[in-house]
């Protein structure tokens, strides 16, 4: 058994630093690279991808992503964990395989995929059972929204990733599975865990925790002496030292910048905390309230002590479901009375929309510069700004409304208070809303499906 | 005397769905006691009178010195239904730093704070 076994997070979010996870393979010692691609809404718009063209419908960046890292990952070792498969799994692999074809590497590559997450065809069966997959957030049962329903997932842990790796894939690619299961299969691989060591799991669970934000936790986002957290420029992600025991060490690779100590990863922890006794996944409940954490020298976190409880019988379903529709726009106004001439073209504006009897379900102003993220608790608006910018949103389930509402903006340029500015990028989009519907289902109702191929 | 939580603690905030939760860590051990006392559900929901429509709940972490606050009802319907700049409460975690607790002189000169 090789101990320990680093795993090294490559992408906090589908659209990350693309040179990340070629520096993580190439500037020091890792042996699983782990990808997360997909955020909460992401599966709809590979949905939506993949009925437009069959072919696409997955993080499109990772097939090139291969191609730079492939070679360098055969010749160390390295394997690679990804829920790059969006809702085109096989179609990812098929693109991954050709390009390990191209490089050299036929049948040199095994690429192991994971299937079972997509239940969009099952929703009815699961309706007529008595299954109602009620919004976990709202109780509202799903029948409300069954016609606009885009996308609908089911978040698969750990155990699909690690039948893969026992069949020798090099890459796992899944569909909708868990950020924390890319790290932890590694670890229930290597270190031969049980399915019932639920301390251990529970540590592996957080470990991926704290690596899956990529950056947030090696000085990004870092509020403790941000400052004076160096070379920010060449940060190093992290990367989460394990050993069988369950305890591990978060670190990145030397020589490069950012900063991991004791209160980068402490607000990492915290980051979208619940309650802290059960952080349930899949594949454990891990109790953040045991965490130990310990300075273990320069760019090190020592992490020990972890508990964790049994599974729960349900996984999590993510499901996206069209909301309607909604567009935000803004312009700048410039001293004096920045403030005051903002505040007159909202109502001037506010008053021409009522006159057009459109009908919308909220309109949010705020005024940039002044109190768009701290509200009220940023105190008596400034007098004397210099500038601050106007940006109402407005949100319905009439499309020609939202559209109405997109030519009333710039006309507030000749029509409005003066000393107006920042139009520069045409009329705001109007945009559809895709929103997430999370749920619980069963376990016993899925499948998961782990297939592996040969390049 | 008054002391803004700024000089006292580090935060960072994330989303899920309509609820912000703020993780509010002590920048010192010795500074966890004083959070918890003063740092309740209650003040934090008066705190973010008008943003948060919600309940207010708080669970402690002794172990890394740190209190998470979960904000209901805070983020204008949340995730892509939401219309605010801050549709993902990533700036409630300085937002709560602002607020001001009560602390003794006798705390204060331990803590060398003013």
């Amino acid at each position: 058994m090789k101990e320990p076994i680093r795993v090294a997070a490559g992408q906090g979010f589908w659209g990350d630093l693309p040179d990340a996870p070629v520096h993580q393979v190439e500037d020091g010692p890792i042996d699983y690279l782990m990808l997360d691609y997909l955020a909460e809404v992401t599966m709809s718009i590979m949905q939506k991808q993949k009925a437009r063209d069959p072919n696409a419908g997955y993080a499109k960046d990772f097939v090139p992503l291969i191609r730079r890292i492939l070679p360098t990952c055969v010749e160390r070792n390295i394997r690679i964990t990804a829920n790059a498969g969006g809702v085109n799994v096989k179609g990812c692999a098929d693109a991954v395989r050709d390009v390990a074809r191209d490089l050299g590497f036929a049948g040199k590559v095994k690429i192991g995929i994971v299937t079972g997450d997509d239940i969009m065809s099952r929703l009815d069966e699961f309706l007529a059972k008595g299954i109602e997959l009620k919004n976990m957030d709202t109780g509202a049962p799903l029948a409300s929204v069954r016609d606009r329903i885009q996308s609908a997932n089911v978040y698969l842990g750990a155990w699909p990733m690690v039948e893969a790796l026992k069949q020798n894939a090099q890459i796992v690619i899944t569909g909708r599975a868990t950020d924390t299961g890319l790290t932890l299969a590694p670890l229930i691989y290597e270190f031969g865990w049980s399915a019932t060591a639920w301390d251990k799991l529970a540590a592996g669970t957080i470990a991926g925790h704290i690596i899956e934000c990529g950056a947030q936790a090696s000085g990004g986002n870092c509020q403790y002496d941000w400052q004076n957290i160096p070379d920010m420029a060449n940060v190093g992600f992290p990367i989460a030292e394990a050993s069988a025991d369950g305890t591990f060490v978060i670190t990145k690779h030397q020589g490069s910048g950012g900063r991991v100590n004791l209160p980068s990863v402490k607000e990492q922890l915290v980051y979208e905390m619940g309650d802290p006794h059960e952080y349930i996944t899949p594949d454990c409940v891990a109790d953040f309230t045991t965490i130990q954490l310990e300075d273990a020298g320069e760019n090190r976190v020592r992490v020990f002590g972890v508990k964790g409880q049994p599974a729960t019988d349900s996984f999590k379903v993510s499901i996206s479901y069209s909301a309607g529709f909604k567009a935000v726009g803004t312009l700048v106004y410039a001293w004096p009375d920045a403030v005051a001439k903002a505040q007159k073209a909202d109502s001037i504006l506010r008053e021409r929309l009522d006159r057009l009897g459109l009908k919308f379900d909220q309109i949010l102003t705020e005024f940039v510069g002044a109190n768009a993220t701290h509200g009220s608790l940023a105190g008596p608006q400034l007098l004397d700004a210099p500038e601050v910018q106007l940006r109402v949103g407005v949100r319905s389930s009439d499309r020609s409304s939202v559209e109405r509402f997109t030519k009333e903006i710039a006309p507030l340029i000749l029509t409005g208070p003066p000393a107006v500015t920042g139009f520069a990028g045409g009329r705001p989009k109007v945009e559809e809303i895709v929103a997430y519907w999370p749920a619980l289902i069963p376990k016993e109702l899925i499948t998961p499906v782990v297939e592996v191929l040969e390049t | 005397m008054k002391v803004q939580l700024v000089k006292l603690a580090h935060a960072r905030s994330g989303d899920k769905g309509d609820t912000a939760n703020v993780g509010l860590i002590a920048l010192r051990e010795d500074i966890y006691p004083i959070l918890v006392r003063e740092v309740t559900s209650q003040r934090v929901k008066s705190h973010f009178k008008g943003i948060c429509k919600g309940d207010v709940e708080r669970f402690e972490l002794p172990n890394l010195g740190a209190l998470n606050f979960l904000l209901h009802e805070s983020l204008g319907g949340g995730g892509t239904l939401s219309l605010m700049t801050d549709a993902q409460g990533k700036t409630f975690s300085t937002a709560l730093l602002r607020m001001e607790i009560e602390i003794t002189p006798e705390e204060a000169t331990s803590l060398a704070v003013s």
